[in-house]
C-alpha cells in the first residue's frame, strides 16, 4: 500500500515536472515535442530486435523510425504513460525497460529482498550462536582493540629493548 | 603448413594436460613423488605447446592466411598490424585459445614458485588447475578450433568450417577477410581483453589451492589462505582493472554517453569479482581467528564457478547483449563443466567438513566479526541480485513463455541501496573491534568524520538541490573518505610522536611498515573514487539534443555547442567517415573545437558513433553526432551529455590498482615477523591503546 503511495507520488511529481517542462520547451521556441521530450520516453524503452541497447540510444533505421513514431504520437497529443502502453500492447513486455511489478515478473524484485533479508536473519543466528559458546566458557573480560600495527611495532621494538 | 604445425601443438598440449591432470592426482594418492614431478614437467610442456599454438596463429593474422576460417573471420586487407595481433582475442576461437594459454601461464608459474613449499598440496593443485585447462584447450580443439579451414562441399551452397576435409570439399581460400567487429578497432582492444582474462583465468590458483586443501585434509590448517592471498589478489586486480578498462572503453566507442549499462556481459564479469572481493576480506577472519572457513570454500568455489559462468555468458551468446562478439555451440559443453565441477568441489567440501571446524568466541554483537559477516550478505546480496536479473529475462520465457527485459532501473534500484550499506561498512569496519566493541568509544573516534561529513555533503547537497537522493550518496562518500583519512592520521601521528618523525616520511614508512592494511586503505580510496562516479552517472548527468544549421548554438548546462560544418570521407579499415566540426563554448568562450564522428563500415554494414569528448577534472562535455541533413551536409542532429565526475572512475581505477600493488608486494623479513595475528583467546591488550596516544 505504501509502496503504492509513494509510486503515486512519484507519478504525481513527475508529470508536473514534465508539463513544466512541456511548457517551458513551448515557451523556449522549440515545438512540442522536442528530441528530449522522445528521449525520455525512449529511455525507458527497449526495441524487440536490439540487443540490450536503450531506444534512445540505438542507431538502427527501425529504432530511428521507433523515435518518429513517438515524436508523431506526442505531437498528436497522447501522454507518455499512452505511448508507453502503445508499444506494451504492440510488442509485449519486453520493450521495458524496467520489469513490471506485477505477476510472475514480480519475482525479479522480491527475490533479491528475500534474499538479503534472510542473509540478515543467518547472520543475526550465527552471530548469537556465537555468543552463546562463549557465554558456557567464560575467560577474560577485556576487550580487544584492533591497534593500527604501527602501534603494535612500536610496541613489540619497545618490548626488544626491554629484554 | 604452419597452421597444420599449430594443430598438433594444439592437439599435444591437450595430451599433456589431460596426463598433467591424471598423473599429478595418481602420484598425490599413491605418494608417488616422481608422478607429480613428470606432472609438473608436463605442465611446463603444456604451456611451451600451446604458446606455439599461440604464436602461430598470430603469425596467421598477420601474414592474413584467409585459408583458416578464424583469420577470413576475423582480419582483412584493410585493418593495421596491431589489430591483426589483436584479433587473436576478437572472436570466439582465438579467445578461448589464448583463455586455455593463459590459464596453463598461472599453473607454471605456480609450480615454479611453491614446489618446494606446498609438496602436499601441489599435486591436487596441478591436477584441479590443469583439469580445467585441459578443459579450455578441449573446447579449443574440438568445438571451435582456430586452425580449421573453409571448405566447398560440392553441391552446397554454404562454405563448411572443418579442421579436415570433408567429402567431396575443396579447399576455399577468400580473397579478403571479413575483419574485426567495427566496435573493437579500436586501441582499448589491447588493454580491457587481456587484463579481463588475466583477471578470470587467475581465480583458479586460489580454488585449485582450496580444492588441494580439502583433497588432502590440509583445510585443517589455514596455510592455503596465506598461500594464495597474493594470487587471488592478482587474480582480483586484473579484473577490477579489467571492469574499470572495459567502462572506458565502453564510453569512448558504444556511444550512449555513459560506461556501465549492466549488459548481461558486464554483469558477467562483475559477478566473480563480487564474490572474490567478499573472499578477499572473508579471509582476513579465517587468518586473524580462524572462523568461517567453511563459508570462504564456497565463496571461492562460488567465484570459480561464476568465472566459468561468466566465459559461457561470454562466449555461447546464451543471453543477447551489446558485447557478445562470439556466439557457438559450446553452451552444452559448459554447462555440463560448470554442473559437474560445482557439484564435485561442494560433495567435497561437506565430506570435509570436520576439518573445516571454525573456533567461535564472541562477546558483543558488535565486532570485527559480525561486520565481515555483514559484508558478505551485501556482497553476496547484490551478486545475487545481479545474477538473477541477468538470467530472470530466460526464466520468464521458460516459465510464462513472456519474454520481457531487465534493464538498468532495475539494477540501479536494487543494487544502490546495497551497495551504499556496504560503502559505509567500508568506513565502519576497520574501527570496530574484534570480538565486542563498545558502542559509545566508537561513536566518539568517529564523530568528527560524522560531522564534517555531514556539513559537506549539506553544501554540496544544497548547491545540486534539484536531486534530493544525491545528498544521501555524497554524504556516505565523504562519510567514508573521511574515515579512511582519520586512519592515516592516526598512523602517522603514532610515528610522529614515537619517532618524532616528518609527516610526509611518517606516511611512507607507514606504507613501507604495514603495507597490507595500508594499501587497503588506498584501494578504499579508489573504490570511493569510483563511486562518486556512478554517482556523477546517477544524478548530475545532462542531457540534450537538438538539430543546428551551421552556425546555430545548442545550450547545455554552463556550455554552448556551436555546428561549424560537415565533412564526409573515406576513412582508414573501410570506412566512410562523417565528421563534424563542433565549437565549444564555456560561459561564452571558446574552450575547445570537437570533431564528433559517425563511421560507416561498409562491409559489416555497421555504423560506429565517436564521441567528440571535452574532459576536466570536473567533468566531461561528450558529443554525439547522431543525425545530419544527407543533401548539402547542412544540419546536424546532435545529442549532448554533461557528465560530471566520470573521470573519478578512471582515476580510482588507477589508485585501486596502485593500492592493491602495495599491498601485495612482497615484504620483507621485517614486515613478516612482525605481522600481528591474534591468537584463539584473548592477549591482555587492554591499556595499550594509550600508547596511541
Amino acid at each position: 500500500m505504501l509502496k503504492l503511495k509513494g509510486f503515486l507520488a512519484a507519478l504525481t511529481i513527475l508529470v508536473s515536472l514534465l508539463g513544466a517542462a512541456a511548457v517551458q520547451a513551448q515557451e523556449g521556441g522549440d515545438p512540442y515535442p522536442t528530441d528530449n521530450d522522445v528521449n525520455r520516453v525512449a529511455k525507458n524503452l527497449y526495441c524487440p530486435v536490439c540487443p540490450n541497447t536503450p531506444l534512445d540510444v540505438c542507431e538502427t533505421k527501425a529504432c530511428q523510425d521507433w523515435r518518429a513514431q513517438i515524436k508523431d504520437q506526442l505531437a498528436a497529443g497522447w501522454s507518455e504513460e499512452q505511448v508507453v502502453d502503445y508499444f506494451v500492447a504492440q510488442y509485449g513486455e519486453r520493450v521495458l525497460a524496467e520489469p513490471q511489478r506485477k505477476g510472475f515478473t514480480s519475482l525479479v524484485w522480491l527475490l533479491p529482498a528475500i534474499a538479503v533479508a534472510l542473509g540478515l536473519v543467518v547472520v543475526w543466528q550465527v552471530v548469537a550462536g556465537w555468543r552463546a559458546a562463549r557465554a558456557i566458557e567464560p575467560s577474560s573480560q577485556a576487550e580487544e582493540i584492533d591497534l593500527p600495527s604501527e602501534t603494535i611495532g612500536s610496541i613489540e621494538e619497545e618490548l626488544r629493548h626491554l629484554r | 603448413m604452419l597452421a597444420d604445425l599449430g594443430l598438433i601443438t594444439l592437439t599435444l598440449a591437450f595430451l599433456l594436460a589431460i596426463y598433467a591432470s591424471v598423473a599429478a592426482a595418481y602420484g598425490g594418492r599413491r605418494d608417488r613423488f616422481p608422478f607429480v614431478q613428470s606432472a609438473r614437467n608436463a605442465v611446463v610442456m603444456t604451456y611451451v605447446m600451446l604458446t606455439g599454438s599461440v604464436l602461430l596463429l598470430v603469425y596467421a593474422l598477420v601474414t592474413m592466411d584467409f585459408s583458416l576460417a578464424y583469420v577470413a573471420d576475423v582480419t582483412s586487407q584493410a585493418m593495421s598490424t596491431f589489430l591483426r595481433v589483436t584479433a587473436l582475442w576478437g572472436g570466439q576461437a582465438g579467445s578461448v585459445l589464448f583463455w586455455g594459454w593463459l590459464m596453463a601461464g598461472f599453473v607454471v608459474l605456480v609450480t615454479l614458485r611453491k614446489w618446494d613449499r606446498d609438496r602436499e598440496l601441489m599435486p591436487y593443485v596441478i591436477a584441479v588447475a590443469m583439469g580445467t585447462t585441459a578443459f579450455f584447450i578441449g573446447l579449443s580443439l574440438l568445438i571451435t578450433n582456430p586452425f580449421a579451414r573453409l571448405w566447398h562441399v560440392e553441391g552446397a551452397s554454404e562454405l563448411t568450417t572443418a579442421v579436415f576435409r570433408p567429402l567431396n570439399a575443396m579447399a576455399y581460400v577468400p580473397q579478403d577477410g571479413q575483419g574485426l567487429n567495427p566496435l573493437l578497432r579500436h586501441f582499448g582492444m589491447i588493454g580491457h581483453p587481456p587484463t579481463t582474462y588475466v583477471g578470470f583465468t587467475g581465480f583458479v590458483i586460489p580454488y585449485a589451492f582450496a580444492m588441494a586443501a580439502l583433497v588432502t585434509g590440509e583445510s585443517r590448517r589455514d596455510e592455503w589462505i596465506q598461500t594464495t592471498r597474493r594470487w587471488t589478489l592478482v587474480a582480483w586486480v586484473f579484473l577490477s582493472a579489467g571492469l574499470v578498462l572495459g567502462g572506458r572503453w565502453a564510453y569512448d566507442v558504444l556511444g550512449w554517453g555513459g560506461f556501465w549499462g549492466w549488459d548481461p556481459v558486464e554483469n558477467a564479469m562483475l559477478l566473480p569479482w563480487l564474490t572474490g572481493t567478499a573472499f578477499l576480506h572473508s579471509v582476513m577472519i579465517q587468518e586473524k581467528r580462524g572462523m568461517l572457513k567453511v563459508w570462504n570454500m564456497v565463496l571461492i568455489i562460488l567465484t570459480y564457478s561464476l568465472v566459468i559462468f561468466g566465459t559461457f555468458i561470454t562466449r555461447t551468446g546464451v543471453v543477447s547483449s551489446v558485447h557478445a562478439f562470439a556466439k557457438s555451440a559450446m553452451g552444452p559443453a559448459f554447462f555440463v563443466f560448470i554442473g559437474v565441477t560445482f557439484l564435485a568441489s561442494m560433495g567435497l567440501l561437506f565430506r570435509r567438513l570436520d576439518t573445516l571446524k571454525s573456533e567461535h568466541d564472541l562477546e558483543g554483537l558488535i565486532s570485527r566479526e559480525s561486520a565481515f559477516l555483514l559484508q558478505n550478505v551485501l556482497f553476496l546480496g547484490i551478486a545475487f541480485a545481479v545474477f538473477w536479473g541477468t538470467i530472470f529475462p530466460m526464466i520468464s520465457e521458460l516459465a510464462t513463455g513472456t519474454r520481457i527485459t531487465v534493464g538498468p532501473p532495475f539494477f540501479k534500484q536494487v543494487t544502490g541501496p546495497l551497495f551504499a550499506a556496504l560503502i559505509v561498512l567500508q568506513g565502519l569496519a576497520p574501527y570496530i573491534a574484534w570480538r565486542k566493541q563498545n558502542l559509545a568509544k566508537l561513536a566518539r573516534t568517529l564523530l568528527w568524520p560524522f560531522v564534517i561529513s555531514l556539513v559537506l555533503s549539506a553544501v554540496w547537497g544544497y548547491f545540486h538541490r534539484q536531486h534530493p537522493a544525491s545528498f544521501v550518496g555524497l554524504w556516505v562518500v565523504t562519510f567514508v573518505a573521511l574515515t579512511v583519512l582519520l586512519e592515516f592520521w592516526i598512523g602517522v601521528r603514532a610515528r610522529m610522536r614515537t619517532r618524532s618523525e616528518q609527516p610526509v616520511g611518517a606516511l611512507w614508512r607507514l606504507f613501507g611498515r604495514d603495507r597490507r592494511r595500508y594499501g587497503g586503505y588506498l584501494v578504499h580510496i579508489g573504490v570511493l573514487m569510483i563511486a562518486l562516479g556512478f554517482i556523477g552517472d546517477a544524478y548530475f548527468k545532462e542531457e540534450t539534443q537538438g538539430t543546428l544549421a551551421v552556425g546555430q548554438q545548442l545550450a547545455v548546462g554552463n556550455y554552448a555547442l556551436r555546428f561549424d560544418g560537415l565533412r564526409q570521407g573515406a576513412g582508414s579499415d573501410g570506412r566512410e567517415v562523417l565528421e563534424a566540426s563542433v565549437s565549444i563554448f564555456k560561459d561564452g568562450a571558446l574552450v575547445k573545437e570537437l570533431k564528433p564522428r559517425r563511421d560507416y563500415f561498409v562491409a559489416q554494414q555497421q555504423p560506429v558513433t565517436i564521441p567528440g569528448v571535452y574532459s576536466t577534472l570536473g567533468g566531461d562535455l561528450y558529443v554525439l553526432l547522431v543525425g545530419w541533413e544527407e543533401i548539402g551536409l547542412s544540419s546536424s542532429t546532435f545529442k549532448v551529455y554533461l557528465n560530471p565526475l566520470v573521470n573519478l572512475t578512471w582515476v580510482g581505477g588507477m589508485v585501486l590498482v596502485l593500492g592493491t600493488l602495495i599491498a601485495a608486494w612482497p615484504s620483507g623479513a621485517l614486515g613478516a615477523r612482525s605481522s600481528y595475528v591474534l591468537g584463539p583467546r584473548s592477549r591482555q591488550v587492554g591499556d595499550l591503546s594509550s600508547v596511541e596516544g
